[in-house]
């Protein structure tokens, strides 16, 4: 029960358009999401290959929960293998694709293939058709959603991908219901380079749980807990994830000016507070979020002016802390820019710091860019981010990412992040255990593969000191195994503010009647960490790459409560890998393999 | 004391869990296109209204109704569809303005929100809005205190023309 059962593949080289059945006890023992396609990518494909080729493939995935009355059960992802980082992608989102697909009736969609001009998906149920998409080919995001739905249902839930996608951008994520993204690891560019444009959905057939009865007061109970919890219940809603930003500057490691500092001027000028008072319209709600955590948000006047969603915690870090820019208006029309032109918004604003510490550095020319491009420069910032999502001028440059940007330009050693992949907002001198996270990521730095600021900033479960290295490891691989289990069941992982892994197996079993335990889901979240590490080792990766940048590593925070801290990663990541069962190359050992039921290796 | 469905659209945060709340009471699965609730969302407008069956005084839907498959539950103020009654001819479905009664083709009955038929407590798309976005309340409350609210705003703008 609680899966659909079927699988769509879609070949878009040679139109072939199949439904097979979804092996049921392959889904039970990977649970579904990130989990699922994760096997299903490791199965299909070498993880050798060219991301941006025809030979990848594009997993679109829900969880057994997705569609479901469990709080938050909206999500679907996409999983991938990555352009930016070369290693798996799994891009998570919320919002009501997700749940329509799993009306439409299947779990997973698989795409393969290059379609030979641009082309959309018109998932209709059982009728599913690749359409022209001349039409919305070169339009933002908001643009091809109204065009769509005028031209299929006015029902109808779609993603898509903007002009960042299309022009192979490697900062391109997948945007739907307009303001909702499955925003890392340039997932939104392997859609371009398949000619794809968007997947629309419509379905009216039923998601079906095993003991609906049961399965709805479990819901309620997990509700009340939501509402009980001071972040999930109060802080969300009312300020949103921005909620925390004059939190984490508080602590002092509030990423500033590509890392130079841990702690910014402007930190209020961003607050969720700021945003409610001067630009929040309401809150809003992905499908079954009890939370509501979405900002809707309009700036009514000045040459920022327009209106959408956001911005987040994470967005106004990367387009504000990161760039200098304290400029409300400013990093809330970037960010609506990034969601309608099909950006990440981590990518974009951490490669436009990058470029700016480059110019200032006088390793970029001024005449390369038009203009001079300092930290702090809003009117810049927006202009930058427009010129990255169009890939127009040096936008073109700026449009490979940071990583690729500081190489370009002599200086790896300035781009700040993991395996290609921009840092997000929270810097890993301040807290060691995100620090070790990021180093140790299977999609390069990431806050969401393991939130150990849960612990080290708000106390879940328990409070722990940000700046020590003692029991990290532990915590690293704690969150790490946990989220990988919350991902693969379709709903959030800001539920796990109030939730724990008991009352999410309590929904999934009641949804399921898999007969699964506590123990055991957790040790698929561990199953699922492994398998996608061996994708990355094969994929090429080594413990040479789960590092950090020589700035986080060796630079003291120059002031501020962090004051004098380096991510003493040394300290944690041998632990770590032995905490792992795994040989201190990074390599998972046969024992553990087996103990995972991942030997021989698959 | 009958009981009304209030919608309050500010409020409503667009999860729909009152859809998927009513499928599950009356169909037993997951199924929006089966909820007699519907969530709209305006997302350009950042507007989330929640529609189902206003229960007419005089409802047109029962009215038409030829096999008088549609009744009144006079405790409760709610219509809902007898089904061994029905015989799929569609009138209430042409005869309701509000698109609040709709035939499956599965079973080739009409069906329609009838309150949960709730005796004791709330109907089941209530008790799921966390936002509090629907409640079920005294019907004659709920009109005074919109008026009053109405009133409220009256003031204000004479003040400012006035001012």
């Amino acid at each position: 029960m609680s899966w659909s059962g079927t699988i769509l593949r879609v070949n878009l080289s040679n139109g072939n358009i199949t439904k097979e059945p979804l092996d049921l006890k392959l889904a039970r023992t990977y649970i579904g999401g990130r989990g699922l396609a994760t096997k299903i990518l490791y199965d299909e494909i070498d993880p050798r290959l060219d991301p941006l080729g025809p030979a990848n493939k594009l997993i679109l995935v829900t969880g057994p929960l997705t569609g479901t009355n469990a709080p938050t059960g909206g999500r679907y992802m996409a999983v991938t293998k990555s352009p930016l980082t070369g290693a798996i992608a799994c891009s998570n989102s919320g919002g009501y694709v997700g749940a329509e697909m799993r009306y439409a009736g299947y779990d997973l969609v698989i795409v393969e293939g290059k379609a030979p001009h641009p082309v959309y998906l018109w998932v209709n149920n059982d009728r599913v058709e690749i359409r022209d998409a001349a039409i919305v080919w070169g339009r933002s995001t908001h643009e091809t959603e109204d065009a769509l739905r005028a031209a299929t249902s006015a029902e109808a839930k779609i993603l898509s991908i903007g002009p960042a996608g299309e022009t192979l951008s490697l900062t391109a994520c997948i945007i739907n219901d307009k303001h909702r993204a499955a925003g890392r690891s340039g997932v939104g560019a392997v859609m371009g380079s398949k000619n794809l444009k968007a997947v629309v959905f419509r379905g009216t057939r039923s998601v079906k749980v095993a003991h609906p009865q049961a399965f709805m007061q479990a819901c309620s109970t997990a509700v009340a807990k939501l509402k009980a919890d001071h972040g999930s219940g109060e802080g969300l809603p009312m300020y949103g994830t921005p909620g925390i930003v004059n939190v984490i500057n508080a602590h002092g490691f509030m990423p500033t000016n590509n890392f130079r500092f841990g702690q910014f001027v402007d930190a209020d000028r961003i607050s969720g507070e700021t945003i409610h008072d001067q630009i929040l319209i309401r809150n809003k709600g992905c499908f079954a979020c009890t939370i509501a955590c979405a900002r809707v948000t309009e700036v009514k006047a000045g040459k920022f002016k327009g209106s959408g969603e956001g911005p987040e915690y994470e967005t106004v870090w990367a387009l504000g802390a990161m760039t200098g820019v304290g400029d409300l208006a400013a990093v809330t029309k970037a960010g609506y820019l990034c969601n309608e032109l099909g950006m990440d918004t981590i990518e974009a604003g951490v490669t436009i710091a990058t470029a700016m510490e480059l110019f200032e550095s006088g390793d970029i020319p001024e005449r390369e860019i038009g203009h001079p491009l300092r930290f702090g420069d809003a009117d810049a910032l927006v202009e930058m981010t427009e010129k990255l999502g169009r890939g127009e001028g040096f936008g073109a440059i700026l449009a490979l990412g940071g990583a690729r940007l500081a190489e370009r330009y002599g200086h790896p050693e300035l781009f700040m992040g993991v395996k290609r992949q921009a840092f997000p907002a929270y810097d890993g001198r301040g807290a060691q255990g995100i620090g070790l996270g990021y180093a140790t990521s299977n999609r390069g730095a990431c806050h969401l593969r393991g939130y150990t600021i849960a612990a080290e900033v708000f106390g879940v479960p328990r409070k722990v000191d940000p700046f020590a290295t003692d029991g990290k490891a532990a915590l690293a691989k704690a969150s790490q195994d946990a989220t990988a289990f919350v991902d693969s069941t379709g709903t959030c992982v800001f539920t796990t503010f109030a939730l724990g892994p008991a009352d999410l197996h309590a929904m999934l079993e009641l949804a399921t009647d898999a007969g699964y335990t506590v123990e055991e889901v957790l040790k698929i979240g561990e199953r699922i960490w492994n398998l996608e590490r061996l994708f990355n080792l094969k994929a090429g990766f080594s413990a040479k790459d789960d590092t950090l940048p020589h700035r986080i590593l060796e630079e003291p925070i120059p002031a501020g409560p962090a004051k004098g801290k380096v991510a003493r990663l040394g300290e944690m990541l041998p632990e770590y890998y032995r905490l792992r069962g795994w040989t201190p190359e990074g390599v998972p050992t046969p024992e553990k393999l087996k103990d995972l039921a991942l030997y021989p290796t698959p | 004391m009958p009981k009304v469905l209030s919608i309050i659209p500010e409020k409503c945060t667009a999860c729909r869990a009152c859809e998927l709340a009513c499928s599950v009471k009356h169909y037993g699965e997951f199924n929006p296109s089966r909820s007699r609730i519907k969530v709209s969302i305006f997302l350009e407008e950042a507007v989330y209204i929640p529609t189902a069956c206003t229960q007419c005084t005089e409802a047109w839907c029962a009215k038409i109704c030829p096999t008088t498959a549609i009744l009144r539950n006079d405790d409760y103020m709610a219509y809902y569809v007898v089904d061994d009654k029905c015989v799929g001819c569609k009138m209430c479905v042409l005869a309701c303005p509000f698109g609040a009664i709709e035939l499956y083709a599965d079973h080739g009955k009409a069906e329609k929100c009838d309150l949960c038929l709730s005796i004791d407590g709330d109907p089941e798309c209530v008790k799921f809005c966390t936002p509090k976005a629907l409640l079920f309340t005294d019907e004659d409350a709920d009109p005074k205190a919109k008026q009053s609210a109405v009133a409220l705003r009256m003031k204000e703008v004479y003040k400012e023309v006035a001012g």
